[in-house]
């Protein structure tokens, strides 16, 4: 009885949670066929908008895979002062709220500061241009790869390496040839939730962007923008790309994770 | 000796020293840039007139406000995820029915969802004209669904390792020793699953106190009622007012510092208890 | 290739690991550094290997100082107790791995990686994971990829540590009779006496952070140069207040002449032996003898029987 009970609350909540608004966006978005629905995704605004966000996603993976992978080895396999601080600061991104990691950049970047000045007196637009928008992008995505990297880093231990050396392994080689083969399903599942992460940032790119239509605006503002503007139809189009992207992004997650387990 | 020594950090690290301090030097430039000065410059900003210029632009009734229902909706958001991620966790591995790895993968569905798309979803089916009858938007309680949502998965994982692993042997043990089905889950799991509980609350709460993009349409963000300390920052950033938004961002910054602090401490004391 | 160890000191934080420990390893011999866990034994194979790095001291092989080489550059073979098999690879790409990494031609490291297979009996294994093996078998596997690079010198940290007794009886006696084909300049660590005494041409027994003794077996087991070393290295009891062998012992059926009474408490027969407790002088003392040496004396708990001892004397 209890059972059925928890059962039927767990679901429920689940169900009017995550399930109902899910549906009803997919059918909002079909609701009149496919074809008003790539209509929407073709003009010209909402391409612009996604080819934006893919490619600062793409920016923001690259750039958080290095670090990450760096990072992870850092923490996990040598001893340096501050190391425990640096750790925690690692963390630091996840529980800074977006608009306040925009109003951050600003402060640093923007032209009233010496550092945004300096880096517009050579032509380097940072705020309200492409940089900012990977900055922040990088900003509120950082950990996603060290922390799935240094726990299996830590896991497997230092004597495969160890071994590697005693072979006559460079660390470059035994870098190349044993640890990054040993993480590789760590990497790929942080390089997933940061693809996931990186394309459907709002917040802060909403600060730091300056929402220019067609120059700064990504596609979760393209969404805020046709909604706000009553645009419904367009903005419920991109919304269901939006998620069936992070649905996609969910399923290989999955595929990844069992597989980063087994071992 | 003092060649010898550094060929022993060579040789441990297995890495040229150069190469090593060289990575640490960028990682941190990195973490630097990207993280820490412009954090630093928005604590420098907040306080730029001291801290009582600090405490006069967090107490002026709109910022106090935000800061309030900021507060109080993560207070209320992160006691709800605890006690129904707990349940979330406990279903989904304690007990079996058709569609569990399903509900399992959805779980994470709102960290991969776009806030902002999470946002209009839950205004498409709790706001005006919704087709269940509930209108939510421009009320707190539609605040405080949004966040359910968004920190819906940190509880139930966090929890569900910990439940995975506690031996149903335990249970049967306080069975055997005559206890109820309450007493044993209060006795004997509660207490094992509390750190866990702990940690995702935590995780839950921070993620709560900075929440921006899922709230920003259900809000409607009407001053003094439903606009939270993010959507707050947002405005006065718009209207160039960046000293109060500094501000109040400064005192974002600092409760989700001693979250992550507190949350440290509570993992290190779990750790120790093994 | 001969090794050297002079004078080295390591130190873990407050923990002394060695304590000026000085070695000579002879060339082409099979030696074991013996002695209890946490005595530093390992710790001296590690800076041998050039894992650890002693904070002062050094270490030659044949003559040469390779205290400031990494292991990279210092030409040894290691093996793990824990195997640290390349996971993600196949077998043959575990052993080919220090060929490659020397880039050596395809066909040279497809024949070296051959015969090593065949060599400790993995061939038809060669294109399965390290995962689909036994931990015997993965210990051959960890043990050719130490030698298809054909170190100086061979060391083995604990080899058979995390094998089953059964496997290790047969590991021990296959690592003796592929020591005698390959003959490189071998040391392996062991916490098991039996092991060392079976295995090693010679023996350094190792105890808190120093070196208590090096010899060969016989000369560790009959000239013992500390009570710590008897007692590590064979059974022992005590008789008229010194260290014995149970098995020097001898019974008489009477206390005549030298002989110390003895009352037997108890004879257990563990097959071809006869474990004989008694008490002599107030103190519990048990021999060791032989299944004929028991019958003759026919005994039954409550008997008297005097006691002496054989050669080799004792150790005070």
């Amino acid at each position: 009885m209890a059972k059925w009970v928890l059962r039927v609350v767990v679901l429920g909540y689940l169900g009017v949670l995550l399930l109902l608004p899910i549906g009803l966006v997919l059918e909002r978005t079909f609701a009149h066929g496919v074809g008003p629905v790539w209509d929407a995704l073709s003009a010209p605004s909402a391409v612009h908008a996604l080819r934006l966000t893919v490619v600062i996603a793409l920016a923001t993976v690259v750039l958080n895979t290095v670090f990450g992978v760096g990072a992870a080895l850092l923490v996990t396999r040598s001893r340096f002062a501050g190391r425990r601080l640096f750790n925690a600061l690692l963390d630091l991104p996840l529980a800074v709220s977006p608009v306040v990691v925009g109003l951050a950049l600003i402060l640093v970047y923007g032209k009233q500061s010496p550092i945004g000045h300096w880096l517009a007196n050579r032509g380097i637009d940072v705020i309200f241009a492409t940089p900012g928008m990977v900055l922040a992008t990088v900003f509120v995505s950082l950990p996603l790869v060290v922390r799935e990297v240094a726990p299996v880093l830590e896991e497997i231990g230092v004597e495969q390496e160890q071994a590697a050396w005693t072979l006559g392994a460079t660390g470059a080689q035994t870098f190349w040839r044993v640890t990054l083969p040993a993480v590789r399903w760590a990497v790929a599942y942080g390089v997933v939730l940061t693809f996931a992460r990186a394309l459907g940032e709002y917040g802060a790119v909403a600060v730091v962007s300056g929402r220019i239509v067609d120059h700064t605006q990504t596609a979760t503002l393209y969404v805020e923008q046709q909604f706000q503007g009553f645009e419904q139809a367009s903005a419920y189009a991109m919304s269901a790309v939006l998620a069936a992207l992070s649905v996609i992004s969910l399923l290989i997650a999955n595929l990844l994770r069992p597989e980063d387990e087994r071992r | 000796m003092t060649t010898q020594v550094s060929a022993g950090r060579r040789a441990r690290a297995g890495v040229r020293l150069p190469a090593r301090t060289l990575g640490l030097g960028l990682a941190t430039t990195y973490l630097s840039l990207v993280v820490l000065l412009p954090l630093a410059a928005v604590a420098a900003k907040g306080s730029a007139g001291g801290l009582s210029g600090l405490w006069d632009a967090v107490r002026a009734p709109e910022s106090a406000a935000a800061l309030r229902l900021t507060v109080g909706a993560a207070v209320v958001v992160t006691l709800v995820d605890a006690v129904m991620g707990t349940a979330v966790a406990w279903l989904l591995v304690r007990d079996r029915f058709p569609g569990k790895r399903l509900v399992d993968t959805l779980i994470d569905l709102p960290f991969a969802l776009p806030t902002i798309v999470a946002g209009l979803v839950l205004l498409t089916l709790y706001g005006p004209g919704s087709p269940v009858g509930v209108d939510l938007a421009y009320r707190r309680a539609g605040v405080v669904a949004a966040l359910l949502f968004v920190t819906l998965p940190f509880v139930v994982r966090t929890v569900q390792p910990v439940l995975m692993e506690l031996d149903a042997d335990v249970e049967d043990a306080a069975a055997s020793l005559g206890a109820s089905r309450w007493v044993t889950f209060r006795r004997v799991i509660l207490p094992a699953l509390q750190p866990a509980i702990v940690a995702g609350a935590a995780l839950s709460f921070a993620r709560a106190l900075s929440e921006f993009g899922a709230t920003v349409l259900i809000s409607g963000n009407l001053p003094f009622k439903t606009e939270v300390a993010s959507v707050f920052v947002y405005g006065r950033i718009e209207s160039d007012d960046i000293g109060t938004a500094a501000a109040v961002s400064t005192v974002l910054l600092a409760l989700a510092l001693l979250v992550l602090v507190a949350l440290g401490l509570v993992q290190r004391w779990t750790a120790r208890r093994g | 290739m001969s090794i050297q160890v002079n004078h080295v000191f390591k130190r873990f934080g407050d923990f002394v690991a060695l304590d000026d420990v000085s070695l000579d390893v002879p060339a082409g011999g099979l030696t074991a550094l013996l002695g209890p866990s946490g005595g530093g034994k390992s710790t001296l194979l590690r800076v041998i290997a050039g894992l650890e790095q002693p904070d002062s001291g050094t270490v030659e092989v044949e003559g040469r100082d390779v205290t400031g080489l990494t292991p990279q550059q210092r030409s040894i073979g290691f093996v793990f107790q824990h195997y640290a098999a390349f996971k993600h690879m196949t077998v043959a790409k575990n052993v080919a791995f220090g060929l490659e990494i020397r880039k050596h031609p395809k066909a040279e490291v497809r024949r070296r990686v051959n015969e090593l297979l065949e060599l400790v009996h993995l061939e038809q294994f060669a294109e399965r994971l390290p995962a689909q093996l036994s931990g015997g078998q993965r210990q051959r596997m960890a043990l050719a990829r130490a030698l298809a690079v054909q170190p100086e010198v061979l060391l083995l940290d604990e080899p058979f540590g995390a094998l089953d007794a059964q496997v290790r009886r047969e590991l021990r006696t296959w690592l003796r009779r592929l020591h005698d084909e390959v003959h490189v300049t071998t040391v392996f660590v062991t916490h098991d006496q039996e092991e060392a005494l079976e295995v090693a041409d010679s023996i350094v027994i190792v105890n808190q952070g120093r070196v208590e003794q090096a010899g060969t077996p016989r000369e560790l087991y009959d000239e013992p140069a500390s009570e710590f070393v008897m007692s590590f290295l064979g059974p022992v009891t005590r008789f008229q207040g010194q260290q014995v062998r149970p098995h020097d012992l001898v019974l008489h059926p009477e206390v005549q002449g030298a002989a110390v009474g003895a009352v037997v408490k108890r004879v257990t027969r563990l097959g071809f032996e006869v474990r004989v407790d008694m008490e002599a002088e107030g103190e519990p003392l048990w021999v060791q003898i032989t299944r004929a040496a028991a019958a003759e004396l026919d005994l039954e708990p409550g008997d008297v029987v005097g006691v002496t001892v054989s050669t080799p004397a004792p150790v005070a």
